[in-house]
């Protein structure tokens, strides 16, 4: 089986949200710049990239199974 | 109504400054469409969001209890997701929650009452939130205080996590004043104390909002040293520590929370004073035009000068006056810390303890 992950797409990202979002195939590179590109969600609207709950950088490298959160930027209290 | 002393000056800069809320993506485009509650997913994804009474850092339900969906619910049955409280906001978070007949039930609950009565106590339902929030409404209760009440009284064993029609119930006697409603309604700490619960999220007797410390510890230290109580707008730490505004500092770690928690509480206590809605801040920790032409708004208003110092300034006088009250009230650096609890059991998912030193939060107010 491909290795997947767990991607979370929130507020107006959700406009590109992927068929089985919950095992989207791992990109060959890897990185989160990588999955951004596949999902065709233009750099510049993400800004909080979470995986696992930690917050990352787009160079950040995927690894099989990762929970990944994306969001463009958002505030509240 | 009250007219600028200066007008040309207060005209030009109450423009600059609505331009500068609408051009920053927060209190532009994400606050508007979702409200605050679009911070359930984004505080749930950080782990950081306090579950079952402070028990776990994610809610397997927040998507159904989200901004997101809550918006959409609102939009579909007729209500409306963008609406200010008060006629000229420029952002308008606020909204409008109606049942599946289109009634008016409450107005948008905010992101720290769908945790309260939610996520806190193990409810997902948002027409039982709703339900609650109008009963808070009602009754005239803080909805923080009395979600985080009724978690305890889950811990305490008097009803089950998830129990909503318990929760509407317990509510309900605080409002006929019943002997129980009446030790609920005096509280989360008294709460606790009464059904002899260590478990008592609270700062100073008040109970703290929807962010974990232990995950946030900017939060932490704002919770811990806030001459308020545990109240999460004296201090804002979410910012830098989860959202990437005005700056950004490892939420999980102790380093540079005491700085962050600092600034903040100076740059809110003259916010708060000025009369705005805090919720410029967003806008105003990121675009150094829109702080300024906040300034110009009170110098046009009142024909003064002050300067970014002059306000930094007023912010520490008013920390001071209000550290000094409590002082003659009472309290100490004893009452500047979070319940022991905190530094003693993890919160998952990420298995952080609440470690920022006590000699460090005796620091926050190093100007005096
Ligand atoms: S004044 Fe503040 S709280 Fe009220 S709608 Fe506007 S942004 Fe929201």
């Amino acid at each position: 089986m491909p290795p997947t992950i767990e991607l979370k797409l929130y507020a107006t990202l959700a406009a590109f949200q992927p068929a089985e979002a919950e095992r989207f195939p791992l990109p060959p590179e890897a990185s989160v710049a990588s999955l951004l590109a596949i999902l065709g969600i233009p750099a510049e609207v993400v800004k909080l990239i979470f995986v696992n709950g930690v917050r990352v950088d787009p160079a950040f490298r995927l690894q099989p199974g990762d929970r990944v959160g994306l969001f463009p930027p958002v505030g509240g209290g | 109504m009250r007219k600028p002393k200066n007008p040309e000056k207060f005209k030009a800069a109450n423009k600059a400054f609505n331009e500068g809320l609408r051009r920053h993506p927060v209190t532009g485009e994400g606050l508007p469409a979702f409200g605050t509650n679009v911070l359930t997913n984004v505080i749930n994804e950080a782990g950081a969001y306090p579950t079952y009474n402070f028990k776990e850092g994610r809610y397997a339900d927040a998507g159904k209890i989200s901004g997101e969906t809550i918006a959409q619910l609102e939009t579909e049955r007729g209500g409306n997701p963008t609406h200010g409280c008060h006629v000229g906001c420029a952002i308008r978070c606020s909204g409008i929650f109606v049942d599946k007949d289109g009634n008016y039930i409450t107005k948008q609950p905010e992101y720290e009452t769908v945790w309260a009565h939610g996520g806190n106590c193990g409810i997902c339902d948002p027409d039982v939130i709703a339900r609650l929030d109008f009963l808070d409404d009602n009754i005239g209760l803080d909805t923080i205080e009395m979600g985080a009440t009724i978690g305890v009284a889950m811990e305490a064993g008097l009803l089950a996590f998830g129990d909503s029609a318990g929760a509407i119930r317990l509510v309900e006697e605080v409002g006929q004043g019943t002997p129980l409603g009446r030790i609920l309604g005096s509280g989360c700490a008294f709460t606790a104390k009464a059904f002899g619960i260590e478990r008592a999220p609270v700062v100073k007797g008040q109970a703290m909002p929807a962010y974990d410390p232990r995950a946030v510890k900017g939060m932490g230290v704002t919770y811990a040293t806030t001459p308020m109580g545990a109240d999460h707008t004296a201090g804002y730490a979410v910012t830098a520590n989860i959202l990437k505004v005005g700056g950004d500092v490892d939420p999980l770690s102790p380093a540079g929370q005491v700085e962050l928690s600092r600034n903040l509480q100076v740059a809110t206590a003259a916010l708060d004073a000025t009369g705005f809605c805090l919720f410029i801040a967003f806008a105003i920790l990121d675009q150094a035009d829109t702080f300024q032409a906040m300034v110009d708004t009170l110098n046009g208003m009142y024909d003064w000068n002050l300067t970014g110092d002059d306000v930094a300034a007023l912010g520490k006088k008013i920390l001071s006056m209000e550290r000094d009250f409590n002082r003659r009230a009472g309290f100490t650096a004893a009452h500047d810390r979070l319940p022991r609890y905190f530094q003693r059991e993890a919160l998952p998912p990420h298995n952080v303890t609440f470690d920022v030193a006590d000699k460090h939060l005796d620091s926050v107010f190093n100007w005096e």
